[in-house]
């Protein structure tokens, strides 16, 4: 906005009465002030986590699981929770990734403004206010109750990729939405099918902004606790079969750690939550980098 | 439509890369399988949330029937009983106090932080510190959960017996037990959960008013705030409205952060700064391990109303959004 431009003209003119200027100082005040609110808890969550997670965050911490300790022990590590949580997250997206892609492809290529397409678009915005319990319960009904198979991974996995679709698609369509007609005209002219133009000409050229949208997606997830609690349940032994028995994860191993009133399972508790803010900040910043390297042709 | 004319590739050339006609491929195999396998995920996801109605009701009902009370009034949940009885009244309840107490919060914080990175932030600065604002929605909750429990729970107590001294005659405030495990907390760090949303989702309905209006405003030598008061937040109201809706959807159904808060203590009670209440979505959460079968039964039908609660408001939202679009 040209606000302040507009301003500086202005100490041309006669001065604006004392009333104005007190009540157009009062709210730049107040503004600010909302903005310093919202620091403060960013600033401190991150800097209780990384003085009290570097505490017990060692090689220790990342190569043993808790596997024969109980809470009161020293040490042990957080070694079963990060490998469920990379396989749990892994299997999410390759399940929510491509449903996701293809859903944006159709909605931007092929729907149009059919009825199907809007359909699909609402309850896409829907889907994305579902609460990650809910889903988790939904899981439960289906998966394990209805279908009768036992705590896993896999179910965890299930419940994530309802939660990670919606952005998905979302990211896709708008940066479909980006790539240029005219790319799309010059395929089809040159006699290339619908199909490849769309595999080999739009989707590449869009493809740095989907990898961003599904790398924020996946940090987004990765963080989820309560469908994990419901459905893969916890172990203090590495198990790294996702399909099979209960999993450790990340979260759910904070949930317990901090839950426990023992002062050193509660250190682990701050480790954890450390471990996991790095892995998530990783992906955050390595997509804003991406984003920023490489933005879709556009004109 | 002219999509018989053409050899059924595009045929808007305006239209944003998006095909007029009703056919979807040219009809040759990769074309009709690509064409098929989009259109069938969308309709995957369709069939997705119709699942999530179907089987948390069929779930649901066998454990209502053994249900002894009445499921919306009672205030005891205690479904592994013999006979079952449980009702979500008090869970109800902490769930629509603590969202709508983050929501008063977080609400006018959000949008002070969307004018100031939209209209007083320096040019240069703004988009990094847009970013900083959302790092706060990348805090995974279990992570607010750990810190509200170990350490802002500790430092609302204090700010709990302040209040509780001063302002007991507020009604909200009175009680006599005042402790860092309150609705208080959990509601503070509900809306600094949902704080991002709303913000984000209120700069970008900033960034569409006209630079006509706020220049127009600027040339009758209107300040700062007075261009903001006649030409932003007038244009912006329907938008924000339905931010603050979303937020609210977020509030609602967030778990584990307010799982581990709280300390549960039962009964309904509007002392906010008291130790204890529930809510529905940490009831799942801390009930789910002793859970047996009646108790899952319960615990899904709660998740069922939870369901449907968020997805009124989420509707609400979108429907707003939606019916701002048709006259900008």
């Amino acid at each position: 906005m040209s606000v302040k431009g507009a301003e500086l003209e202005l100490k041309s003119l006669p001065r604006v009465s004392a009333r104005r200027r007190m009540a157009d100082r009062t709210v730049q005040s107040l503004v600010y002030a909302a903005f310093v609110i919202a620091i403060i808890p960013l600033v401190s969550v991150l800097w209780m986590v990384v003085t009290r997670g570097m505490e017990r965050l060692d090689l220790d911490f990342l190569t043993f699981s808790m596997n024969g300790l109980s809470s009161s022990d020293e040490g042990g590590g957080a070694n079963h929770a990060i490998v469920g949580t990379l396989q749990q997250v892994g299997l999410t997206a390759v399940m929510a990734v491509p449903l996701g892609i293809l859903t944006g492809v159709y909605l931007v290529e092929y729907g149009g403004n059919s009825r199907l397409a809007r359909v699909i678009t609402f309850f896409v915005d829907v889907m994305t206010g579902i609460p990650s319990i809910v889903a988790g319960l939904f899981i439960l009904a289906f998966w394990l109750l209805a279908l009768g198979f036992e705590y896993s991974g896999f179910a965890g996995a299930l419940a994530l990729a309802i939660l990670m679709m919606p952005t998905v698609v979302r990211a896709t369509e708008e940066m479909l939405k980006l790539v240029p007609n005219d790319l799309r005209e010059a395929s089809y002219a040159l006699g290339v099918p619908r199909w490849r133009t769309i595999c080999f000409v739009v989707l590449p050229t869009a493809l740095t902004g989907i990898v961003t949208g599904v790398m924020l997606a996946v940090a987004r997830v990765m963080g989820e606790t309560a469908p994990l609690l419901l459905l893969v349940f916890i172990t203090d032994a590495i198990n790294s079969n996702p399909f099979e028995g209960p999993q450790g994860s990340l979260p759910t191993f904070i949930w317990y750690q901090a839950g426990d009133p023992n002062p050193q399972a509660i250190e682990r508790a701050w480790a954890a939550a450390l471990t996991l803010i790095l892995i998530i900040m990783l992906l955050n910043l390595g997509a804003r980098l991406l984003a920023r390297l490489r933005k879709p042709v556009s004109r | 439509m002219t999509s018989e004319i053409d050899v059924g590739q595009r045929t808007d050339t305006a239209g944003n890369g998006r095909a007029g006609g009703r056919r979807m491929s040219t009809g040759r195999l990769g074309d009709q399988i690509f064409a098929h396998s989009a259109r069938g995920s969308g309709v995957v996801l369709l069939a997705i949330m119709a699942a999530i109605a179907v089987f948390l009701i069929w779930r649901a009902v066998p454990a209502l029937r053994a249900n002894e009370a009445n499921f919306l009034t009672e205030q005891e949940w205690n479904p592994n009983a013999t006979p079952p009885v449980f009702g979500i009244a008090q869970l109800a309840f902490g769930t629509l106090m603590s969202s709508f107490l983050a929501l008063l919060m977080a609400t006018p914080v959000a949008i002070g932080i969307a004018l100031f990175i939209s209209f007083y932030a320096p040019r240069r600065l703004a988009s990094g510190l847009g970013y900083l604002v959302d790092l706060l929605a990348a805090v995974p909750s279990i992570v607010y959960g750990l810190w509200g429990l170990h350490y802002f729970g500790t430092k609302m107590d204090d700010v709990g017996r302040f209040l509780n001294d001063y302002f007991s005659w507020i009604p909200l405030f009175g009680g006599d037990s005042v402790g860092g495990r309150s609705l208080l907390t959990a509601s503070v760090i509900l809306a600094i959960m949902i704080l991002p949303i709303i913000s984000s989702i209120t700069r970008e309905v900033f960034l569409q008013v006209p630079t006509a209006n706020v220049e127009a405003a600027l040339a009758l030598g209107a300040t700062r705030w007075e261009t903001i008061r006649m030409a932003v937040l007038p244009f912006g109201r329907s938008g924000m409205i339905s931010a603050a809706m979303l937020g609210l959807g977020r509030a609602l159904g967030e778990t584990i952060a307010v799982a581990m808060v709280l300390s549960t203590a039962s009964g309904i009670s509007i002392h906010i700064l008291k130790d204890g209440g529930n809510t529905i979505a940490a009831n799942i959460a801390n009930s789910f391990a002793e859970a047996g079968e009646t108790g899952r039964g319960a615990l899904i039908a709660s998740g069922l109303v939870l369901f449907v609660i968020t997805l009124i408001v989420n509707m609400g939202a979108r429907a707003i959004v939606a019916r701002r679009k048709e006259f900008v």
